[in-house]
């Protein structure tokens, strides 16, 4: 093991606010900052307080702003970071901080709740269904969203203007994925205009920047969302062709 | 507890940032490159002279529209389809979003300390819905610059390639391309379908939506590439015409 | 004292496959439930699960059947498992996958546009419905979005259970704090269930995450009840070894799966040496047969890497101490050659980027480097097969902190299932049992104590830190309890954890009680050390080899010790093993495992 150290500068604090500590860490092959983080705790401050729990990129339960920029601690190793100056911790800022590096991400949850749930059409007569891989691959894109909260932390729609109706990048991904579903008859369209307000984003693409599981959440799933709003709310030749063709229609 | 962090808690304000790597790099870039092709084109705009060349037609003046009644530029008659195409489209809003409003000017970086948003709710941005109407403009405008490039090959009736034929020809490529990688395209060809495997009529929507899919993922390229080709093949036919430089003629 | 009070028919303490399919069904059986979790709802360990859920659909190969996936497991859990949990679990599990198709989940397809099925260890034909490599984030997901719209589940995130209250024999309450604010919750209720997963955290070398402490065996043992086959600990064959950070981090038997070989350093494929008698004769003898199978010829056996894990782990192990090792004391998986790139980035699309983030190596191109690390626990509360209930009335468990289904070591995949199968059968039991029972009012003063025990880390003056304390039972576990076991380094082990057990009486908390991760780590290493001693103290008694218990003293299979599970009973203070005779098999079922149904 070698003898190197980093510096890193944490936020410890709470609600009320905080300051920052610096840490000295030994540095080790492959380490990546929640390995520094729980290296504090364990040897220098029992106390410091981060959330996390599978350390392999799965949960989504460590996210945090390292160096300014929204990121999962278990997936940002050291040597990729600049070591000359203190490695900035600090949490997601656009929660409330619990305690040090945890925020109360409890908003999201209850967006979550107001979604209505998956209606799948009728099954065949063995109560199963078929559809294709192709059919299959662009909810599930959507679906491997780890719920870490990055893209909410960085979407400016929450962090800068706290309008707290908007449901986010991470519910309008998951809002795709049930609209796309190839299974789902329920209508959620209005819901995602009205109740949702998918209109306050405006595709500044952050949420896509910062989101770990790579998903392409403006391209592929809000502006696509956006496009279908279009169709149903701003577009009289669309609901013509919808009105003339009602049979062929499948956006529902 | 609030739902979300009031913005006292941490420093907030026009730039603030704990990012240490270049972030304001992109919307200086930005500015520079959408603020200079605006500045020319809205001269280029307004000359109403030097835009056709020998068999060259410049594709701010295309299609050519001239009438008695119309005293101005003929090209103000059509560049606002165009404009339009560009000033909905799903990237260029991102661009200058950041970079002109600073809405935001970079992720996690901060915004001016108090200022109104209400996104693409309410006028003039609500108006970015109508993008797919200017997609319909913008492929007819394609056709005619795909004639134009047709004709930028016949000098007085005979076959022929100058360097002016080749700049009207990749400049409606890469428009092409940039046109035919909308969002609302992939929209229209297919993306509303929920299910692409349950008639043959799908199956085809799945192909084309596929084919723009990875066209799309490209658009800002596109955006970036025609935006240079269809400034450039203007001051190259401008020159042309003014005598300033020599259209060299490979055939 | 100040505590909050909540009152529900069930409590479910774990929010990972079991207890959300066990609060989902309490709930639709009209009970009211809370639903309390350690971490944010949807972290649970559950997540981590990547290759598949074990059905017997028949999707890809007509053959398989709920007998051929009861022979398989009772075979692979080397027939100390409960076989009326084998079979129920086999014939119930295809319902609960295509359930989980009608609460959202997207399965991979096959052309027919069927849910799709792969190979994976142990199970004869292709078994595992998946979605690439992260099936279990699929299937918590789907359970946690359906279980948000019941009616009376109530969720309590981040909070910790540290005691039962029990009246007379019967259990009528749980004591907890929530991590947010540190404050004391007690909830009164009829019925407990347990789904707080497993143990992995006790070594140092594991694939499991921080809340892997072996709550819930810790809890029933205290309240009473048994707990069974705690000897039989699962190391997955296929963990990171290098770099340091990710040690232990699990690599998916999907990769196998897929058709990934195993190479020593001399580049030989070693597993073709290490195919156990009851197996002979089901494996491809050479590189060529396997080459076939591979191809889709179904004449063709299967290649020797998809033995069970205990078998490929134990190769692995042997290897190594050969000398035949990779450079970080590993041996090596590789896809790279019998896949090609695009196959593997969309099966196995997490373990690449795990490989190329964490360790720079790109999995398309070069094999990784992979050794055993502590995955799951086959033993935990002994429970009735149809019902879920352990020893103790009124409580109920489930998944991997129940035990029964698998025996001496469990397949791949058939922990997805299991949480299914039984987190279901749990909540209908719960839900019954507390409607046939009243409830009972409990003595609250017990919960003065509660409190004092909790709290008491925080009045040690000179006291031990937890991390360190920690630290070091990991680091004895995996030294004397691990892999390979031998009398006397068990013997060592009980001597240290009875060191260790003064230490943590001994640890100290600092600060105050809002999310206090230290504090946490003293509760936690309570129930660590119950569970360890449990796992040594069973591994002394069974003197035999079987599934994931080896002993070089003993290194052969006994017929006498498969008549028989160890069951560790809570005698005073005394930690007592004794045995319990195995339930016999209905004849039929003997027949189907001796002659198999072809």
């Amino acid at each position: 093991m070698s003898e190197k150290t980093a510096k890193i500068k944490v936020f410890r604090g709470d609600e009320k606010g905080g300051e920052y500590k610096e840490y000295d860490v030994p540095l080790f092959e492959g380490m990546v900052v929640l390995d520094a983080i729980h290296h504090i705790q364990a040897t220098a401050d029992n106390t410091l307080a981060v959330r996390w729990n599978c350390k392999a990129g799965k949960c989504g339960s460590c996210g945090g702003e390292i160096n300014g920029k929204p990121r999962l601690m278990c997936m940002t190793r050291m040597d990729t970071l600049p070591l000359d100056k203190p490695i900035t911790v600090e949490p997601m800022k656009t929660f409330p901080v619990i305690k040090d590096l945890v925020c109360d991400v409890s908003w999201n949850f209850e967006i979550n709740k107001k979604i209505p749930p998956f209606k799948p059409k009728a099954p065949l007569a063995d109560g199963t269904w078929r559809f294709s891989q192709e059919d299959a691959d662009r909810v599930q894109e959507f679906r491997k969203c780890i719920e870490c909260f990055l893209c909410q932390n960085v979407c400016h729609v929450l962090r800068n203007h706290k309008k707290e109706e908007f449901a986010g990048p991470r519910f309008l991904v998951r809002l795709a994925s049930l609209e796309m579903h190839p299974l789902d008859v329920e209508d959620r369209l209005s819901l995602i205009k009205e109740a949702f307000h998918i209109g306050l984003c405006n595709i500044t693409k952050c949420c896509t920047e910062v989101c770990p599981e790579h998903i392409t959440i403006t391209d592929n799933a809000i502006i696509p969302l956006k496009e279908r709003v279009v169709s149903r709310f701003y577009d009289p030749i669309a609901k013509f062709w919808q009105k003339l063709f009602a049979k062929n229609d499948v956006t529902k | 507890m609030a739902r979300l962090a009031p913005n006292t808690m941490f420093k907030s304000g026009l730039g603030t940032t704990q990012r240490k790597d270049n972030w304001w790099l992109q919307p200086v870039l930005v500015v520079f490159g959408l603020g200079s092709f605006g500045i020319y084109s809205t001269w280029a705009a307004l000359q109403g002279n030097h835009y056709a060349f020998g068999p060259y037609l410049s594709p701010f003046y295309s299609p050519l529209f001239i009438f008695d009644w119309w005293h101005w530029s003929p090209a103000l008659l059509i560049l606002w389809a165009p404009l339009g195409f560009r000033a909905t489209c799903y990237y260029y809003r991102k661009a200058y979003y950041r970079a002109f409003f600073a809405d935001p000017p970079a992720c996690a970086v901060g915004e001016l300390a108090e200022h109104r948003y209400s996104g693409e709710t309410k006028f003039p941005f609500i108006l970015q819905n109508i993008h797919r109407f200017f997609f319909y403009l913008a492929a007819i405008f394609i056709f005619i610059l795909s004639y134009d490039a047709y004709e930028a090959f016949w000098f007085d009736g005979h076959f022929g390639i100058g360097v002016g034929s080749l700049v009207l020809t990749a400049n409606a490529l890469f428009l092409g391309l940039y046109t035919f990688s909308c969002h609302s395209f992939r929209h229209l060809i297919g993306g509303k379908r929920d299910c692409f495997s349950n008639c043959s009529l799908a199956k085809a929507q799945y192909k084309t939506w596929s084919i723009v899919s990875i066209l799309n993922q490209r658009h800002m390229l596109w955006a970036w590439i025609s935006l240079c080709t269809v400034g450039f093949a203007d001051v190259y036919i401008r020159l042309c015409a003014m005598g300033i430089i020599h259209d060299i003629r490979i055939i | 004292m100040n505590y909050q009070t909540f009152e529900h028919d069930v409590i479910v303490i774990g929010a990972g496959g079991a207890g959300l399919r066990a609060a989902i069904e309490a709930a639709t059986q009209g009970a009211t439930v809370g639903l309390v979790c350690k971490s944010l709802l949807g972290k649970a360990h559950t997540v981590m699960a990547e290759g598949g859920v074990a059905a017997a659909l028949g999707n890809v190969d007509l053959r398989d059947n709920w007998q051929v996936h009861f022979r398989d497991t009772m075979r692979g859990g080397k027939m100390l498992n409960n076989w009326r949990m084998a079979q129920i679990h086999a014939q119930e599990s295809p319902a609960r996958v295509n359930e989980l198709e009608a609460w959202g989940a997207v399965f991979d397809r096959t052309k027919e546009g069927k849910i799709l099925q792969r190979n994976f260890g142990g199970h004869q034909f292709p078994r595992l419905a998946h979605v690439g490599d992260r099936t279990g984030l699929e299937i918590i997901r789907t359970l946690q979005d359906h279980a948000v719209h019941q009616k009376n589940i109530e969720v309590f995130m981040e909070c910790t259970i540290t005691h039962f209250l029990k009246e007379g024999n019967k259990i009528c309450g749980a004591f907890g704090y929530r991590r947010v604010t540190g404050e004391f919750l007690f909830f009164k209720t009829k019925a407990i269930i347990l789904a707080t997963g497993g143990i992995g955290k006790s070594f140092r070398i594991n694939s499991n995450s921080w809340e892997y402490t072996g709550d819930g065996q810790a809890l029933a043992y205290k309240a009473g009840a048994d707990l069974m086959d705690m000897e039989f600990v699962q190391f997955h064959p296929t963990g990171m070894v290098w770099p340091l950070s990710v040690k232990g981090t699990l690599v998916t038997e999907g990769v196998r799966g897929e058709g990934g070989i195993l190479k020593n350093s001399k580049g030989e494929r070693f597993m073709f040496r290490y195919v156990p008698p009851m197996f002979k004769g089901e494996f491809a003898e050479t590189e060529e047969e396997a080459k076939r199978w591979l191809a889709g010829d179904k004449s063709a056996r299967r290649p020797p890497e998809l033995l069970t894990r205990d078998v490929v782990a134990k190769a692995i192990n042997a290897e190594v101490k050969a000398g035949r090792g990779s450079p970080h004391g590993g041996v090596f998986l590789d896809i790279a050659s019998q896949r090609d790139v695009e196959t593997i980035r969309k099966k196995l699309p997490s373990m690449y980027h795990q490989f190329k983030e964490l360790a720079n190596v790109d999995i398309t191109k070069e094999p990784m480097e992979i050794g055993p690390t502590c995955h799951y626990i086959m033993g935990g509360i002994r429970v009735d097969a149809e019902t879920g209930a352990a020893t103790v009335p009124g409580l109920f468990a489930a998944g991997e902190v129940a035990a029964g289904l698998h025996g001496a070591n469990r397949l791949g995949g058939n922990s997805l299932s299991d949480l299914l199968v039984f987190g279901r059968r749990a909540g209908l039991g719960a839900a019954q049992y507390a409607k046939e029972n009243s409830s009972i009012k409990a003595d609250t003063k017990q919960l003065d104590t509660c409190a004092t025990e909790l709290l008491k880390p925080f009045n040690q003056k000179n006291g031990e830190n937890p991390y360190e304390v920690m630290d070091q039972l990991q680091k004895m576990m995996d030294a004397h309890v691990g892999i390979v076991r031998e009398e006397k380094e068990l013997q060592k082990a009980i001597d240290s954890l009875a060191q260790l057990k003064s230490k943590v009486k001994n640890v100290k908390a600092a600060g105050d009680r809002t999310y206090n991760p230290g504090w946490q780590t003293c509760l936690d290493l309570e129930n660590m050390l119950i569970v360890s001693e449990a796992i040594t103290r069973a591994a002394m008694e069974r003197k035999e080899s079987r599934g994931g218990h080896t002993r070089i003293d003993y290194p052969e299979s006994s017929a006498e010790y498969a008549k028989f599970n160890f069951v560790l009973r809570k005698k005073g203070e005394e930690m007592r093993v004794e045995k319990e005779p195995l339930p016999k098999m209905p004849a039929a079922l003997e027949i189907l495992i001796k002659e198999g149904t072809t």
